[in-house]
């Protein structure tokens, strides 16, 4: 047997958190803590690098693929990727670093236990992007609610409390049903693999119900319209990394779990709800844009735009076109990469003046110019300017969208002008114009760190923006493949009927 | 005579409970000895009945006692958590006042009880084994006798405990009086679903069970026995008594009347459906955290009982995972309560929680791990008790049952949250003492170990217990 290559990435941030757990340090300042986080997830981070290279993005199979066994006789721990996961995987390891960062600079209280949580979350999120078991899956998935958890309840602002069991609650009643899916497919089909449940696949009787089983998990997780009102709370009260986490990664597992599962498990019931799917994406588009721009708070501001970026991402998604969904992937990495750039500069004038209220800035732009061209370019990517990563994304989403429906992409295009309005505003409102409050003047420009993470962020949003190749590289053939197996499967029920 | 060996264990839990007894008559003072001596003999039990678990399937006097592998995985269950309750309470009783003699007599009693129950083919073996335990444990509830909480807890378990017995016994009679014979092999031979008497029979019995492993509506008594008695006896309660009335549950409804399933399996669905909701329901308002740990039981409860009602192997399976699991999350719980003493008091109501995370890093971290498992959350243990039981509910199609105990659970995670945002988010009280014994440490750890690392081998556990088939 080969070296297992995923089974390291998913354990080695826990070792690191172990090592940490068990390390007492001299001082109070907990050095050792600190280079140990971030030397395991630069190190996990050098690995994924390493399996990119190594992946070989002309197959359609899954590679690395680990098989144990693991429940004997019905479960198995299988691991492996394919083109879509390796992205997410490679997201998930460039972001828990800067995660790190910033909370090693930022974090005073109990830093400690804050390191430990970000790597229990980083070898969750890897294993959800690479499990081919549903039961594995399920497992990373749910188990990631226990760290969130309690960063947004130990870390987080004054209603930390609500906010955290919000979260935790909305997840998990959305997550039991799909626990009850999930078993149901173990006794309709006799596996819960995922390979062998694409080649034999499902049948039709079963898999509406199934996939409202699913979607119940996901759409909260994602969060599409209405049950969208655990992200706002949690964003905001969460601590600057947590908001980081959750924006950049913990709500691509749905995006990811609809492409994997629902699509490939049930193509017929997705076809079917297809309009279903396609209003709540409208609705989270408009709506939430609207909400976004009377928003008085930058975070919550930045939370709403999330929800209608996940808007878009669910909308090309099932458009069941090569251009949509590769424009969603690419959509949520982009996100995820601005998002988190978004949620960090919050926190890096957050830090210096306490708050997030949009009133109380204003005229940044003479004390801070470093922070006023880097938010400026994050901005942008925000609204999907050509030349950044989020125009990509929102114009193949848009095309494939054009495709299926030519109502639905003009209503979808609204929410283009709509992202670019409250953004700019809330740009301008903040960094621009004159200074009227006396903190102000006293801010200081960006740290060294600061400005290290921030340029981190800054320059694949920009590559990825005039090069996306090397991304649509990689997802293309598995893309493929799974709208292949989509339509034999669509045309064989049509021919049956 | 017949092959005796088999029960050794019994015999030997026998003349060790005659012994001590008399050794603590004549002699003063050896309260501390006889505690000792009592964990000693519960390990050397469970040394007896590793050595018979090879034994599979014999019976003995008149094939109204057996020893197969159910029993034997059971009355493990029931002597480790005994070894394990015993070495976590030492401390609280003789700083309750309550370190003598007869407790941990009284104790060895209840368990012989507890394994003739387990091992029980036949109503009247049962019904001595169900006897014997319960005498024990209504003197042990009132044990603390100088507190009113506890006098009042053991005379409630008392007289409500008699009274569930009472409907015991006369579904006993009743089905003796349809079937001709109290054997559980014989009634099955004799007994028809015609007979409305056997049907009555089946509800008098099975609302006396549901008395002991308080399902709902059954379950008045529990929350203030819980809350009276001493905490070491509560820790007692809310895990021994469950296993055993759990394998007569197995046994009653499987062995003699596993045909007529049709007619007990509604009251089963009820019985758990009502204890899983009001069990999750109940628990939220709760300030105590003993009283908490009983609704929780209570809640517990449904969950075990869900895999009965599948009416498959796979269910039974799933029911014995679960109450297997169950029993080391309560033993864990319990230990982290018995470390909450400051100045030689005990502390039990959830403010007494609050910051603990500050003082006391490593307690504060098994409680979370303890609080989430019990409250079912991947990857921990709860949640593949929770998992082995659905997954058997679900093959027999039962999704209503599946949904609403699924979603109970989110119900019941918020109390747990509750007292984990108290542990981790709220304001530090303050220090608790450090110097626990060593049982006491030990417990917690190996518990909470568990707890967190079953996920890497999971197999161990259902190997052990697919080996129990009873249809």
């Amino acid at each position: 047997m080969d070296f297992p290559i995923i089974s390291s990435l998913i354990i080695l941030p826990t070792i690191g958190a172990l090592f940490i757990l068990f390390t007492k340090s001299s001082n109070s300042k907990y050095q050792s803590s600190k280079y140990v986080a971030l030397f395991i997830s630069l190190a996990n981070f050098i690995l994924s690098i390493y399996l990119w290279l190594i992946f070989d993005k002309s197959s359609i199979n899954f590679q690395f693929v680990e098989n144990r066994e693991w429940l004997s006789g019905f479960i198995n721990y299988k691991v492996g990727v394919d083109g879509i996961s390796i992205l997410f995987i490679l997201l998930t390891t460039f972001i828990t670093p800067i995660c790190i960062i910033s909370v090693i600079s930022t974090i005073k209280h109990r830093l400690k236990d804050f390191l430990i949580a970000i790597l229990i979350m980083e070898t969750l999120m890897i294993g959800v992007f690479c499990s081919l078991d549903l039961i594995i899956f399920y497992l990373f998935f749910e188990g990631g609610l226990i760290p969130m958890f309690l960063i947004i309840g130990i870390w987080g602002g004054e209603r930390r409390v609500y906010s955290a069991f919000k979260f935790f609650l909305y997840t998990l009643l959305g997550s039991v049903l799909m626990l009850i899916a999930i078993i149901s497919i173990y006794w309709i089909s006799g596996t819960t693999d995922v390979e062998k449940l694409y080649e034999i696949g499902i049948g039709e009787q079963y898999q509406k119900l199934l996939w409202l089983a699913f979607f119940s998990s996901f759409a909260v997780k994602t969060p599409m319209w209405p049950v969208h009102t655990w992200l706002p709370d949690a964003h905001v009260e969460a601590p600057t990394a947590g908001s980081v986490l959750l924006a950049a990664i913990l709500l691509k597992m749905a995006g990811y779990g609809f492409i994997r599962f629902s699509l490939g498990l049930f193509p017929l019931a997705s076809e079917y709800f297809v309009p279903l799917v396609f209003a709540l994406s409208l609705i989270a588009i408009i709506y939430t844009s609207l909400v976004a721009l009377m928003q008085e708070d930058m975070k919550k501001l930045i939370a709403y735009s999330s929800v209608a970026h996940m808007g878009f991402v669910t909308l090309g998604i099932f458009t069941m076109t090569q251009q949509g969904i590769e424009g969603s992937i690419f959509q949520m990495i982009s996100h995820g990469l601005v998002s988190a750039a978004l949620f960090l500069s919050v926190g890096v004038v957050y830090d210096r003046n306490h708050t997030r209220l949009i009133k109380k800035y204003g005229g940044l732009v003479t004390v801070m110019p470093k922070y006023g061209i880097v938010f400026m370019i994050f901005a942008l990517g925000s609204l999907g300017l050509p030349g950044t990563s989020g125009f990509i994304g929102e114009f193949l989403i848009l095309m494939g969208t054009f495709k299926k429906s030519f109502l639905v992409a003009t209503i979808a295009s609204l929410g283009v002008i709509l992202g670019a309005a409250y953004i700019l505003w809330m740009y301008k409102r903040v960094v621009f114009g004159e200074i009227i409050h006396e903190e102000i003047k006293s801010m200081k420009d960006l740290k060294k760190f600061e400005l290290l993470i921030l340029i981190l962020l800054a320059i694949p949003i920009i590559f990825f923006g005039f090069y996306p190749e090397p991304l649509i590289n990689s997802i293309e053939t598995s893309v493929t493949s799974l709208l292949d197996n989509y339509n034999t499967n669509l045309t064989q029920s049509i021919a049956k009927k | 005579m017949e092959n005796l060996e088999i029960i050794l264990p019994e015999i030997f839990l026998s003349l060790i409970i005659m012994f001590l007894l008399l050794f603590g008559v004549f002699k003063n003072n050896s309260s501390k000895l006889i505690y000792n001596l009592t964990t000693f003999s519960l390990i050397i039990i469970f040394a007896l009945l590793l050595n018979l678990y090879q034994v599979s399937d014999l019976s003995i006097f008149n094939n109204s006692y057996k020893v197969d592998s159910l029993a034997t995985f059971m009355k493990l269950l029931t002597i480790g958590s005994g070894i394990f309750v015993m070495l976590t309470s030492s401390k609280y009783i003789e700083i309750n006042n309550i370190s003598k003699m007869e407790y941990p007599i009284l104790i060895l009693s209840s368990i012989l009880g507890m394994m003739v129950m387990i091992s029980s083919n036949d109503l009247i073996v049962f019904y001595m084994g169900l006897e014997l335990q319960s005498l024990a444990l209504y003197v042990l509830a009132s044990f603390n006798r100088e507190n009113l909480l506890s006098t009042e807890s053991g005379l409630k378990y008392f007289v409500l405990s008699a009274l569930s017995s009472g409907l015991l016994l006369y579904g006993c009679s009743l089905i003796y009086g349809f079937s001709g014979s109290t054997n559980f092999n014989i009634i099955l031979e004799n007994s028809n679903a015609g007979q409305y008497g056997i049907t009555f029979g089946i509800v008098f019995i099975l609302v006396g069970l549901a008395f002991k492993i308080s399902a709902v509506p059954f379950h008045m008594w529990a929350p203030d026995v819980y809350q009276g008695s001493p905490t070491s006896v509560t820790t007692f309660f809310a895990v021994l008594p469950k296993i055993a009335a759990l394998s007569v549950f197995i046994r009653f409804l499987y062995v003699p009347f596993a045909e007529m399933n049709d007619q007990w399996q509604m009251i089963i669905i009820f019985l758990s459906i009502a204890s899983m909701i009001f069990g999750a329901v109940a628990a939220i308002g709760q300030k105590n955290l003993k009283r908490l740990i009983a609704y929780s039981s209570i809640g517990h409860m449904g969950y075990a009982l869900t895999g009965l009602a599948a009416g498959t192997n796979q269910g039974i399976q799933g029911s014995i995972s679960y109450i297997a699991i169950y029993l080391v999350m309560n033993l864990a719980f319990f230990s982290c309560m018995f470390m909450l003493r400051r100045n030689n008091e005990y502390y039990e109501s959830i403010e007494d929680l609050s910051g603990l995370s500050k003082n006391h890093p490593l307690l504060s971290f098994s409680l979370l791990i303890i609080l989430f498992s019990l409250a079912g959350i991947p990857p921990l243990a709860g949640f593949f008790a929770k998992f082995y039981v659905f997954m058997a509910v679900i093959e027999q199609k039962m999704y209503f049952l599946a949904i609403v105990g699924l979603l109970s659970t989110v119900i019941a995670a918020f109390y747990y949250l509750r007292i984990i945002k108290i542990i981790y988010f709220d304001k530090e009280k303050e220090k608790f003492e450090t110097d626990h014994h060593l049982g006491l440490k030990l417990t917690l750890a190996v518990s909470t170990i568990f707890i967190l690392a079953y996920f890497i081998y999971p197999s161990g556990l259902t190997e052990i217990v697919s080996k129990i088939n009873i249809i």
